[in-house]
């Protein structure tokens, strides 16, 4: 028993709604909410070290014995996980307050920020299926409100089909739900894993799998439900797509990871061959679909879906060095992905556009803006020695480690697609002078409150770089914890009780 | 009954999803409620039917007496409810305001809809928007 677990949850809530009762004093508002995601990144770090030093962290919520309470479960990649989490939503809520101007207009933008990061949290630590739908339809609600909140027509166009499909997943993943609960008698993730060890309907159960591979699929952007995503992610304020690129895919793909590995592990052969071909296809068609944008956050949407694809490859092929790629591959893309936003969004001040056709001279002008961009646009490529080309690295050598010759020639073809459209931003927007036709060149002050979570972002990219020994090192538990879920079931079932 | 219920819910599966692939954003919405009440019936069919009694338990007692019918199902329901009407809630707003914003209901329309104009007096946001 362990009450770590509640802190990285209720401190959000407790935020938000500190937030909305100052709704008409937005200085104070302001305050509360930084000193609110400085709390949560606490809250992360010490559970973070607990989890660590101590191993797997229960809590079974208000002492109900295992099976039939809530239990929230805190292992190696759920509190890897929370750790990104608390980093960006710290990041995120400073380069808000250097937007300012557009979050005083709508007050309640710091309540549906805390929200969010509170059903992040508590998305990655229930161990539970149905709380995992609750924690997701939390999500949802905030990122609906955050994507709508400036209620410009562009918003609108992309907020959408945005809320229709991720609407259509949540409830392919709750028919799922009825169907295992109706074949099993449980929802407790652990308790599920020993039901089906033992369950005699295999088919039955892959049917479901699959319909849980759709919710989440779609939630992640995998091949071919990924359009809602760069139809919208390119419409709210900076601060806010930062976070929703950083965050949101990845909680679908921390789901598929935890329910393909926890809970449907009766059919690898089929559920995992079916993921590998989807892997293949996500990284193809989101690097593709990036080649022929021509807007700064557009092209970095359609990255976040062939990134999506290398995520899933490590969990497809189901070898330990494959999934510590992929615990790898998702903590380094999700800093280095919010970053990119987020000096997307530093161009943006500059150039008045994110047009890369009338955006340009950046790095004549704003040689540190330049930097900041080169340091996560090159780690996204996988040059080394910064994290991303670890991340591929490891994905690589597992794919050839088990002889599927032809994903390892797509995530290396992949990977120099990402270099050719990293290029043609750094070209278009840094490189070249601006055109005739730009707003920019008058001289815009760098804002502390942007610049700082840019160089933080960027700094954390260079150590996970540079020192990846260790972030290797909790990758590699992560995956070992994965590949033998009976320690993850004996914390829940059997020692969990006080 | 569960062959009834799950023809019913699958029949209204397959009306919520004809009514998705619609162009009219009214239809959509009543596509999702369709969808999302078929879903609240396979969480009760799959949680299984049975003629007993309510989940209750007599005083002096800590265990029912007889055979009771299965709680759990029915209190996920109530969230699945609850939840789901909260957001079709939103959705009506926000297909309501963007109608309001786009001046089409119909979803084609809407994406092929001409680039903003620069309001007066919000040149940052059309600028911004433009550029986005």
């Amino acid at each position: 028993m362990s009450n770590l677990l509640i802190y990285p949850i209720l401190l959000p809530f407790g935020t938000a709604a500190a937030s909305l009762l100052l709704w008409r004093k937005p200085a104070l508002q302001q305050a509360v909410s930084l000193a609110g995601v400085i709390g949560q990144l606490a809250a992360c770090i010490v559970l973070f070290s607990a989890v660590t030093e101590d191993g797997i962290q229960v809590l079974q919520v208000g002492n109900w014995p295992a099976p039939y309470g809530i239990s929230l479960v805190a292992d190696h990649l759920s509190v890897l996980m929370l750790m990104v989490t608390g980093i960006l939503g710290t990041a995120a809520a400073f380069y808000a307050r250097g937007e300012l101007p557009d979050h005083l207009r709508a007050k309640s933008f710091h309540a549906l920020f805390h929200v969010l990061l509170g059903g992040l949290s508590g998305a990655f630590l229930t161990g539970d299926l149905f709380n995992l739908y609750v924690w997701f339809e939390v999500m949802l609600m905030a990122s609906f409100g955050l994507m709508t909140s400036g209620q410009r027509r562009a918003q609108f166009r992309g907020a959408v089909p945005y809320v229709v499909i991720n609407l259509l997943a949540t409830l392919l993943f709750l028919m799922g739900l009825a169907l295992l609960y109706g074949l099993t008698g449980t929802l407790n993730m652990a308790h599920l894993h020993q039901k089906i060890l033992s369950h005699e309907a295999r088919g039955l159960l892959t049917a479901v799998a699959f319909l849980f591979m759709a919710a989440f699929g779609i939630k992640a952007g995998m091949f071919p439900l990924f359009f809602w995503l760069p139809a919208s992610y390119h419409t709210p304020g900076i601060a806010v797509s930062a976070l929703f690129a950083g965050m949101l895919t990845k909680v679908g793909v921390y789901a598929l990871i935890r329910t393909f590995s926890l809970v449907f592990h009766h059919d690898m052969a089929t559920t995992h061959g079916v993921l590998l071909v989807i892997a293949g296809l996500t990284m193809v068609t989101g690097v593709l679909g990036a080649a022929a944008q021509n807007a700064f956050r557009r092209i970095l949407s359609f990255h976040i879906i062939s990134q999506v694809g290398y995520m899933l490859l490590g969990l497809a092929l189901w070898t330990p060095l494959a999934l510590t790629g992929t615990v790898f591959y998702l903590v380094h893309h999700m800093i280095v992905k919010a970053n990119l936003f987020l000096v997307s969004g530093l161009g943006r001040d500059i150039n008045g556009t994110m047009d890369l056709n009338r955006m340009g001279g950046l790095y004549q002008a704003y040689p540190v803006v330049a930097v900041l961009f080169f340091v996560p646009a090159f780690s996204l490529a996988g040059f080394p020695p910064l994290s991303g080309f670890w991340a591929k690295l490891l994905l690589i050598q597992a794919s050839l480690q088990v002889e599927h010759y032809i994903v390892a020639a797509i995530a290396v073809a992949v990977g120099l697609m990402t270099v050719y459209s990293m290029v043609k931003i750094w070209i278009e927007a840094f490189w070249k002078p601006l055109p005739s036709s730009g707003t920019g060149g008058a001289a815009v002050p760098y804002s502390g409150w942007k610049m700082a979570p840019v160089c933080v972002l960027a700094m954390i990219t260079l150590v996970i770089g540079l020192g990846a020994e260790p972030v290797y090192r909790l990758a590699d538990t992560a995956a070992r914890e994965l590949m033998a879920p009976q320690v993850y079931v004996e914390a829940v079932l059997g020692g969990g009780r006080p | 009954m569960e062959t009834a219920l799950a023809i019913v819910s699958g029949s209204m599966v397959a009306g919520g999803i004809y009514l998705l692939l619609s162009q009219n954003l009214v239809r959509i919405l009543f596509g999702l409620i369709m969808l999302s009440n078929a879903v609240n019936l396979v969480i009760f069919t799959a949680g299984g039917l049975t003629h007993t009694k309510p989940a209750l338990i007599e005083v002096g007692r800590s265990v029912p007496g007889t055979a009771v019918a299965n709680a759990l199902p029915q209190a996920l329901i109530l969230t699945a409810i609850v939840i789901g009407f909260a957001l079709l809630v939103f959705m009506f707003v926000l297909f309501y305001r963007s109608y309001e914003s786009l001046g089409t209901i119909d979803t084609r329309q809407m994406t092929k809809s001409a680039p903003e104009k620069p309001h007066a007096t919000d040149t940052t946001t059309a600028r911004q928007e433009a550029g986005s």
